[in-house]
């Protein structure tokens, strides 16, 4: 009997497929992800400790998460805004400014971080008159937060962007025939309706941000406990022949990683359970 | 709200097109006090444009609306007190039942208000009325089309609207349950007693459920009357054609004689303009007679019972097939030749 349904399931190519699947993923994420493991494992506790703990290595993970947070924060407001002129309106134009969205996709990074740095340089274009009212953007903390705003854009709009297509116009109408305000039918009926795609886009352009490293090394200036990002520390210690600081850094920054995003996750499903599928 | 008089409607000389279509053309209706109106018309008429310009939810481009005598075109859709009922519910997918009708309660300002006890009591009436108390907890999602439905319809009432607008209460739904709804919405209606439309393509929705019918054409209205008005005295060739099976003759009206073909009828022809005309009878208003009696002759083709009728499609000496209802106590058969008489019949020029 279990043969035979065995025998007659609809989709063939299961075991196949699965097993592909299964090596596929070992080979390219979890091997070189243990193997990272591992070679942290070199250190004793102790050593371990004293590399995490010392101010350079602390500073470097301050910069690279407190900014890909403040930045992924950034890009959910704009982002959203972006998305709900370019799905709600039409305008002469939209075509392209919905494609420019993918530009930080497309560019490789260590262009836009010339592109950037020439931009917001003293004698650059914003670069000039922001440095008038007295604001630095190259190399320091500012410029590593606009360089992660850059790249992280088209995760917000690209995943909210199909959702607000799917919400139905109706539903705010139904909200303002109810008596609501149009600030009401906002917060009460279209961002509930969004949230877990908003969660989504927050989720991608905060991992892309944290490991963003192209882009960011040209404007951050990459000064000791101020402007370096730690997978630029990472990369200084491997010059320096140091491996196991450099693991022990990239392990740090993968379990962070790691915790925010099942963070995140779980904070997705919440909301997903609460807008379930129609 | 019952102890509330209703409110009237009145729309005069409407306006609207969209781009070069004119989805309504100069469109006057007076809508009385706790009538239960249905707009009747095929997809295209303006019907649903109507019904979206009272709510406020879309403009004119000329003419006026008054909601209870008050020019409604200057309040948005937010003042007008209105309860719209959606095609598709539009019902928000992230709350609850609960929370769905309870959302018009919870979005008012602040000084009118009614605390959490209270909104409490009021969706728990609402649930009640239609007779969905045990879903409150459930998401849209989790409801079938007729629970969606009367869940849209408590929503649009918790707001104790002044008049209630149905925009295709039942065009979603399936045959049996759209019966089911139809003198349930009827009946629902007695007891609130809201000045109601609702919009439909359907017209024995339209017969069923309203006490007064708008027939709507290509953006004006073509008739408004009782449902026995419409059906039995149809103002216009569209109306009779839209409403009730009809059998449709090309006909010629010359020296108060009336003609089909080459052949004059038996039938009189007095107050008709002369010219080609169009000669309208019901399928069950063709009597059947012994060849040589009535205003027409013809062969039956074939025949199929259909319940208490049998269905004869009979081609006509003049060389056209036209389809009859008659009685079963005298059974048809193929190949008899037959005598026809319209009993009520209707000529419209053009």
């Amino acid at each position: 009997m279990s043969a035979l349904a065995a025998r007659r399931r609809t989709l063939p190519g299961f075991g196949l497929t699965m097993g592909l699947t299964l090596s596929w993923l070992s080979i390219i994420i979890l091997i070189p992800l243990a193997g990272l493991f591992l070679k942290s494992l070199e250190l004793s506790p102790e050593q371990f400790w004293n590399i995490l703990s010392s101010r350079r290595t602390l500073n470097a993970l301050r910069v690279s998460f407190g900014l890909a947070f403040a930045a992924a924060s950034v890009n959910l407001v704009m982002g959203s805004i972006i998305v709900w002129a370019l799905v709600r309106y039409r305008f002469p134009g939209r075509r392209i400014f919905d494609a420019i969205v993918d530009v930080p996709f497309a560019l490789p990074t260590a262009v836009a971080g010339v592109a950037l740095t020439a931009l917001f340089a003293e004698k650059g274009w914003l670069g000039a008159p922001l440095a008038a009212l007295g604001i630095k953007v190259a190399f320091t903390p500012v410029g590593i937060f606009v360089a992660m705003i850059f790249i992280g854009i088209p995760f917000v709009v690209r995943t909210v962007q199909p959702v607000l297509q799917d919400l139905d116009p109706e539903i705010e109408e139904a909200a303002g025939s109810l008596g609501a305000s149009r600030w009401q039918t906002i917060i009460r009926v279209i961002l509930p309706s969004l949230a877990p795609a908003l969660l989504t886009g927050l989720a991608l352009a905060f991992a892309r941000a944290v490991g963003e490293y192209g882009s960011v090394i040209f404007i951050a200036g990459n000064l000791p406990n101020v402007s370096e990002i730690a997978p630029l520390l990472i990369v200084i210690r491997l010059s320096e022949f140091r491996y196991a600081d450099a693991t022990a850094i990239a392990v740090v920054m993968l379990v962070v990683s790691f915790v925010i995003i099942f963070a995140v996750n779980r904070l997705q499903r919440w909301a997903r359970s609460r807008v379930p599928a129609r | 709200m019952k102890d509330k008089t209703p409110v009237t409607i009145e729309v005069r000389n409407l306006v609207k097109t969209f781009g070069s279509f004119k989805a309504l053309d100069g469109v006057d209706l007076k809508v009385d006090g706790g009538e239960l109106v249905a707009l009747l018309g095929p997809s295209g008429s303006g019907k649903t444009t109507l019904l979206r310009i009272v709510a406020g939810l879309d403009w004119p481009d000329s003419g006026e609306v008054f909601i209870n005598g008050e020019d409604a075109l200057a309040q948005g859709a937010r003042e007008r007190h209105v309860g719209f009922v959606f095609q598709h519910y539009a019902l928000f997918r992230h709350m609850t039942v609960f929370e769905n009708v309870a959302f018009g309660l919870r979005v008012q300002p602040r000084a009118v208000r009614k605390d959490e006890a209270g909104i409490r009591a009021r969706v728990k009436e609402l649930l009640d009325l239609v007779q969905l108390d045990w879903l409150s907890d459930r998401y849209p999602s989790q409801l079938s089309g007729g629970q969606r439905q009367r869940i849209a319809l408590a929503r649009a009432l918790a707001i104790e609207p002044r008049i209630l607008l149905l925009d295709e209460p039942f065009g979603a739904l399936d045959a049996k349950v759209r019966k089911e709804l139809r003198k349930w919405l009827r009946s629902l209606h007695h007891e609130i007693n809201v000045t109601s439309i609702f919009v439909t393509h359907d017209q024995e929705e339209a017969l069923e459920v309203a006490n007064r019918v708008v027939v709507m054409d290509k953006g004006r209205i073509e008739q408004i009357g009782s449902p026995d008005d419409v059906y039995d005295n149809p103002a216009t060739a569209f109306v009779h054609g839209f409403i009730g099976e009809s059998i449709v003759l090309p006909v010629e009206v010359a020296n108060g004689a009336v003609r089909l073909g080459d052949r004059p009828l038996d039938l009189a022809a007095g107050g008709l303009a002369p010219g080609a005309s169009r000669m309208f009878v019901r399928r069950h208003d063709m009597l059947v007679g012994p060849p040589g009696s009535g205003a027409f002759e013809g062969a039956v083709r074939h025949v199929r019972n259909f319940g208490p009728v049998q269905r004869a499609e009979v081609a006509l000496s003049g060389g056209e097939t036209i389809e009859i209802d008659a009685p079963r106590d005298r059974e048809l058969r193929a190949g008899d030749t037959i005598g026809l008489d319209p009993r009520r019949y209707r000529i419209f020029a053009g």
